[in-house]
């Protein structure tokens, strides 16, 4: 019962949130400046055709009744029509969402891979010269611009050393692995600073927690009990930290997609804006914040499931 | 010993860290490179000359030239006086009203209070590129529509933290003293709590300022900031990024300038956060 609550009082309070990405989506469209459809056709059209599409977009109806429509549709996976690739906006979204989402998960796990032996050391040996010296290491790539990484990458594993290629998606889960490497370990390089942080404190916080006094008294050493106790009890928060900076991560995967030219989201999105392409713009923005309180739902069940005491 | 400026930076300066004082050093060079800039160098940021071109770095040309024979050395100092500003009006103008909306709203409650954090939920919803991506879509691409997207986003996250500090803030004895004792709410906010919860603001904003650099840069890369020609370290990476093969100082040098400004700003921040006394905060996640 318990847990049906709390899943019931998740789910209630994310449908503000829905709502108000709707409505941001929907009215900002309508902020443009001039006749949106005019700049959507590059000013070659006829008054027919603008005034046809005009109906076929459903934008001669009332303000109220076209957002009503749009949220409709909207539920039902339906974001409208290109009119410049000529085509559906879900199809087209749907057709390079996987790219996207593979890239998110393997940059996650890199991030993982790279941060968890980070973190051991500096929490082992606090305030020492590894600890500041991974901490420094943390700030730096924090201050590191994404597409300044990738293309600092793309020049030494991609053109010198000619190992990883410089662009593109590959055929085949072996392939995107492949392929997907730079990018990837890219958007790792810039979170895995910030992980490795969170996840030292969380460590830390462990560290001087009861059971930890108990399994030392039991006379294991220090790195027996972070390894074995510690360590499986820090990785809960990993995910909450993973799932916060989500939205931080797309928007450094935007980047990065355009940087490997990488078919996904963000190379859509860019091109979208390069044409004024507002039918996928809108449905892109509302398909990203989606993944984001979807995704930030999820943590908070799984975080429920193995932690059962935020339910208290 | 009197209470003067120079004694206060002299204690400021006993008492502080490593950290702040490394920080501190750094982005002071990267300021004065920034004011200095036309005594540093002998070339025009803008000046094309069509007898150097794609030349790589000497001591002529520090960090070589670029397609069309500019200076990349000069273009990226130059650069510096503006990513500098963006990056301060970015972080310090939605500072300012996202910290009085998120004082006034975690102080009075209530229904203001709650519509606030609606909307800064739903601002928080979207990926933060994504949203000023989409307002830029709307009013095209300059800096001018850069600065009025990130004001009309950037302040919900000053509100959020501001306004968790105030809810722990507002039960504590001294504010209920100086409500007892009748002062003005205003008062109260700015007077009394403020100095209390404004800190890991502040300490927030350093790591904001990198963020905005970072984000207004991406914004050049992508061809939606600062137009070509002005110089500006984000547009100057894309642009050498077509070069990347028989030019690779044009996009990787500018860049150094970044990670440079960012990782001083980030000792500040880290070095403050320690003479506060308080946890690192890389993100808000309240």
């Amino acid at each position: 019962m318990k847990y049906f609550y709390y899943l019931s009082s998740r789910i209630l309070s994310i449908l503000p949130v829905i709502f108000g990405v709707t409505l941001v989506s929907f009215f900002l469209i309508h902020l443009i400046p001039g006749d949106p459809v005019r700049i959507m056709l590059h000013g070659r059209a006829t008054d027919e055709v603008v005034k046809q599409i005009y109906h076929e977009l459903g934008w001669d109806k009332h303000l109220i009744r076209q957002y009503l429509d749009f949220l409709f549709n909207a539920i039902r996976g339906d974001f409208g029509k290109s009119y410049i690739q000529k085509a559906p906006v879900s199809d087209l979204i749907f057709e390079r969402l996987s790219p996207s989402i593979f890239l998110l998960i393997y940059a996650s796990i890199l991030s993982i891979i790279i941060s968890l032996p980070l973190s051991y050391l500096s929490s082992i040996k606090v305030g020492s010269y590894v600890d500041h010296f991974i901490r420094s290491f943390g700030l730096i790539g924090f201050a590191m611009p994404p597409f300044w990484i990738g293309i600092l990458l793309i020049l030494i594993f991609g053109l010198y050393l000619n190992i990883f290629p410089v662009g593109g998606y590959g055929v085949g889960f072996f392939e995107h692995l492949y392929f997907l490497f730079l990018p990837s370990l890219t958007i790792a390089l810039f979170l895995s600073p910030m992980l490795t942080q969170s996840l030292r404190a969380s460590i830390l916080d462990n560290l001087s927690s009861d059971y930890v006094e108990v399994a030392k008294s039991k006379g294991l050493t220090n790195k027996n009990i972070i390894i074995f106790h510690v360590l499986k009890n820090s990785l809960i928060p990993v995910i909450t930290i993973l799932a916060v900076n989500l939205s931080w991560l797309i928007s450094g995967a935007v980047i990065i997609e355009y940087v490997f030219s990488i078919p996904g989201l963000g190379s859509l999105l860019i091109r979208a804006i390069s044409y004024r392409d507002y039918p996928v713009i809108q449905g892109l923005c509302i398909t990203f914040s989606a993944m984001v309180v979807i995704v930030n739902l999820l943590a908070d069940l799984c975080y429920m499931l193995i932690n059962p005491r935020v339910l208290k | 010993m009197k209470l003067k400026l120079i004694n206060i930076i002299k204690s400021e300066y006993n008492s502080s860290n490593t950290n702040l004082k490394i920080g501190i050093f750094l982005f002071l060079i990267i300021f004065l490179i920034g004011i200095f800039a036309p005594f540093l160098t002998s070339y025009d940021p803008l000046y094309q000359d069509y007898n150097s071109l794609l030349l790589p770095p000497s001591f002529d040309h520090f960090f070589g030239t670029d397609n069309y024979g500019r200076d990349v050395f000069t273009r990226t100092i130059y650069a510096t006086r503006l990513d500098l500003k963006i990056g301060f009006y970015t972080t310090y103008i939605p500072l300012i009203y996202g910290v009085m909306i998120g004082a006034y709203s975690g102080y009075y409650g209530g229904f203001i209070d709650t519509i606030m954090m609606r909307l800064t939920d739903t601002a928080m919803a979207f990926p933060f590129l994504i949203l000023i991506i989409f307002i830029l879509s709307i009013l095209g691409p300059g800096i001018h529509n850069i600065y009025i997207s990130i004001f009309l986003v950037a302040w919900t996250m000053y509100a959020r933290l501001i306004r968790a500090e105030m809810l722990v803030e507002k039960d504590k004895d001294y504010i209920v003293a100086a409500q007892v004792l009748g002062y003005g709410s205003n008062r109260i906010i700015f007077k009394h709590a403020m100095p209390n919860i404004i800190t890991s603001c502040i300490i927030f904003s350093m790591f904001d300022f990198v963020l905005n650099i970072l984000l207004v840069s991406g914004l050049s890369f992508l061809g939606l900031g600062v137009q070509p020609p002005q110089p500006e370290w984000g547009a100057m990476v894309a642009e050498g990024r077509d070069f990347i093969l028989d030019a690779w100082w044009i996009a990787t040098l500018p860049g150094m300038f970044i990670v440079i400004t960012g990782f001083a700003l980030c000792l500040i921040g880290d070095g403050l956060s320690e003479r506060f006394g308080k946890r690192n905060q890389y993100t808000v996640s309240v």
